[in-house]
């Protein structure tokens, strides 16, 4: 919600293969606090679809890269955020350039 | 416990529209258990009106704090500051809290950010049951420990209707019939001769149908009303 407010296009929540937590039933309960989070988004004015929970492991490289890919489409076929008040890559360049 | 239900994030910035300083008051108590006005929905809320303002191109500042409890004053004094600093209170706490705050604070707008549903319990993952109506009298020893004027639709105290089918209620098949549970209940128990038993009237001047109701309790009064 925090990176929403900043003005981030989107979110991925990238946590571990259900069954295979570290923390036991911690990506269960995330994957609940994701939906909750989609639902307040939602109701917000922001697209849900801006944030979306995927479970891999750490050994998947290519599954986080397709990710990546498929999440870059959507935010680009959904636009930027409507609380984006800048663009990042011009911030940066101004930042670099004074 | 007491169960609560956010409202619309919509209905929430609509109600906070005119106010500059906004803070988002949780309750750590009954609200909190069941997930509608906590620490973390604080957060969650807090947020998303920060989000829902901004959108719309409208400058709020919206803290966010949450408490004990808010149905006390003792409690309501950690807030004092916070309260004070701000032009309104969306509070999360049950209908009971909201209206402790905005009596501590006269002058202050306090709106409820969740509608109080009923006292109840947590009967499995994201599903919460009534299990109490708080009728003022409890007889549910007459019954199995299963309340018939809560888990009957009709509060019928003398028996079943006859309008349920395979165990559930005929106002909604997502509703067990109360007189099932209450006879499976007593069978078990091996005390369906309770069932014999006349039913007394219900004295419902002990409940809400006698308004407003207050409990004193004189052993628990500070010795300046014991004069």
């Amino acid at each position: 919600m925090a990176a929403f407010e900043q003005g981030a296009d989107g979110v991925i929540v990238a946590g571990c293969l259900e069954g295979g937590c570290h923390f036991q039933e911690g990506n269960l309960r995330a994957k609940q606090r994701v939906a909750t989070a989609r639902q307040v988004l939602e109701e917000a004015g922001i697209e849900a679809d801006r944030l979306e929970m995927f479970n891999l492991s750490s050994a998947e490289g290519n599954t986080f890269a397709q990710i990546v890919e498929t999440m870059t489409r959507r935010l680009k076929d959904l636009g930027p955020s409507p609380l984006r008040r800048s663009d990042p890559v011009e911030a940066i360049r101004d930042s670099r350039a004074s | 416990m007491i169960v609560a239900h956010r409202k619309h994030i919509q209905e929430m910035k609509s109600q906070l529209a005119e106010h500059e300083r906004i803070l988002v008051l949780g309750c750590g108590t009954c609200v909190t258990v069941c997930l509608a006005g906590g620490e973390r929905e604080v957060g969650m809320i807090g947020s998303a009106l920060r989000i829902a303002f901004r959108k719309d191109g409208e400058e709020h500042e919206v803290c966010e704090l949450t408490i004990e409890r808010q149905c006390e004053n003792r409690f309501i004094e950690d807030a004092l500051k916070h309260i004070q600093e701000t032009d309104a209170v969306l509070s999360l706490a049950c209908g009971a809290g909201v209206q402790t705050v905005a009596e501590r604070f006269p002058t202050k707008p306090v709106y409820a950010g969740v509608d109080t549903k009923f006292i109840g319990v947590l009967q499995e993952q994201g599903v919460w049951a009534e299990k109490c109506i708080a009728c003022g009298k409890c007889i549910v020893d007459s019954y199995g420990a299963v309340c018939p004027l809560t888990r009957c639709s009709k509060g019928q105290l003398s028996g079943p209707c006859g309008g349920a089918r395979n165990g559930k209620c005929e106002v909604s098949p997502d509703i067990d019939c109360g007189w099932q549970l209450i006879y499976d209940r007593l069978k078990a128990l091996g005390e369906l001769d309770r069932l014999a038993q006349p039913a007394p009237l219900t004295d419902w001047s002990k409940s809400h149908a006698g308004g407003c109701r207050t409990l004193v309790r004189t052993d628990q009064r500070i010795a300046t009303d014991r004069k």
